[in-house]
């Protein structure tokens, strides 16, 4: 794991100090607020910190399967390209107010990047 | 090798072998997302034995406290006994002690459960009318100061426990509860923080308790709460809070009424718009939310956007009962 991309953004220290900053970021944006209503908060700030987790390059057992049934529902209710690019947005800011490389903080988008045909069940 | 025992039965766990892999095999279906100790879908509590500190990695420092663990990451080192988190909530005994009306919807109901009772200042129990009928109330009452176990109990319309309480409840009366529940309670540690409490009716039962105990560990850090009601027949304690607030100088209590004037020393408006105009910024406070659903997940999102870390935000939304 040495030099690994999860150990060079800090680990886990890095997640928690990255997931409020994240999710203060979603939850204040008009464009994708409305997917994230009604749900349990603390639930989802732990959903969130494990889709960070993985996509800084730390440990998890998501699979593209898994990604696509987490998001049906939302898909369902309209989730497209555009909110996603919102997201990817909101995850380059955030590790860009902690100070993180411009190079990791690439790498780390272009895992979440990834994501994207299975979250939004193409 | 160790023992798991969970729901009367008990499962060797092999080396290595995380509670959720050795429930799993055995047929006992646990739910689980990520695997990695972050989503906490897994999560579980341990009744006995001791669960190593990785796998409560992240979690809240009261789950902590009540021995709750995320199953995915628990390779245990000593045999345990473990539950789901709604579970084992058993029945007890107590004795009404005293019936206290504190305003004109709002009784104060003093028990006396009959053995050990253990609970923290805030968590709640559930009141059983009977077998099938029971409401949950929380605790006013702090163990150390308190003999006894104290409830809010606001009369509902209507409603099927709150109106037996009011009406057909006696001193020296058998009632069955439950152990105390939740996780909305004072933890010690960080005496320096900010903590601010916000309730709406009976809301403030778990509050007060909170309160007294944070007060009565030693804690320095500036103590604000925040008490709303839509008229001042609906507030309470007004009295006790006002001394409480002269005998230690970092508590505050500001009672708010949210329809037409507020006399002298009352605030008028919304008690979560109050409490946010008096402190806007609240990075590294803690923050404990009761009472009105409505008002609780607003000033969880609120108090979030306004600076608080997710994992300081206590909640416990009071959700009426079905009809």
């Amino acid at each position: 794991m040495s030099g690994s991309l999860y150990e060079k953004i800090g680990g886990e220290a890095a997640v928690n100090a990255a997931v409020d900053i994240f999710y203060r970021k979603v939850l204040a944006d008009d464009t994708v607020n409305k997917f994230f209503e009604g749900v349990d908060m603390d639930k989802q700030a732990a959903k969130q910190k494990a889709f960070l987790t993985m996509a800084f390059g730390g440990p998890h057992n998501y699979t593209g399967e898994d990604m696509r049934r987490g998001h049906a529902h939302l898909v369902a209710r309209g989730l497209n390209d555009a909110h996603f690019d919102a997201i990817m947005g909101h995850i380059g800011a955030t590790l860009t107010e902690l100070k993180v490389p411009a190079d990791l903080i690439a790498q780390a988008a272009a895992i979440a990047e990834s994501t994207r045909k299975d979250v939004l069940g193409k | 090798m160790t023992r798991i025992t969970f729901d009367n039965a008990s499962y060797d766990c092999k080396e290595n072998e995380s509670v959720l892999d050795c429930l799993t095999a055995h047929g006992v279906p646990v739910p689980s997302s990520c695997k990695a100790g972050v989503c906490q879908t897994c999560l579980m509590r341990a009744l006995s034995g001791r669960v190593p500190p990785e796998s409560q990695k992240g979690l809240k420092p009261t789950l902590i406290e009540l021995n709750y663990f995320l199953s995915c990451s628990c390779i245990p080192a000593e045999d345990i006994d473990v539950a789901f988190p709604e579970a084992g909530k058993g029945r007890i005994p107590a004795t009404v002690a005293g019936l206290e009306p504190l305003n004109s919807e709002i009784m104060c109901v003093k028990l006396n459960p009959v053995g050990p009772f253990e609970y923290r200042a805030g968590q709640y129990i559930n009141f059983f009318r009977d077998d099938s009928t029971a409401r949950s109330y929380s605790l006013a009452s702090v163990s150390s100061l308190d003999e006894c176990i104290k409830l809010h109990v606001r009369k509902i319309p209507d409603g099927r426990v709150s109106t037996w309480i009011h009406e057909c409840l006696n001193p020296g009366d058998t009632v069955d509860i439950s152990e105390a529940l939740g996780d909305c309670f004072y933890v010690p540690g960080n005496p320096d923080q900010g903590l601010l409490l916000i309730g709406t009716g009976s809301g403030l039962a778990p509050l007060y308790g909170i309160v007294r105990d944070a007060l009565l560990v030693g804690h320095t850090g500036p103590i604000r709460l925040y008490h709303g009601s839509l008229t001042m027949d609906g507030l309470y304690l007004i009295e006790e809070l006002r001394q409480l607030a002269r005998d230690y100088p970092n508590f505050a209590y500001t009672p708010c009424v949210s329809e037409g004037e507020a006399p002298d020393g009352f605030s008028s408006g919304i008690v979560l718009d109050v409490a946010l105009k008096d402190i806007p910024k609240l990075s590294g406070w803690r923050i404990y939310l009761c009472g009105n659903p409505a008002m609780v997940n607003a000033a969880k999102k609120q108090t979030f956007l306004a600076g608080a870390s997710m994992r300081d935000i206590y909640a416990d939304p009071f959700v009426p009962a079905q009809p």
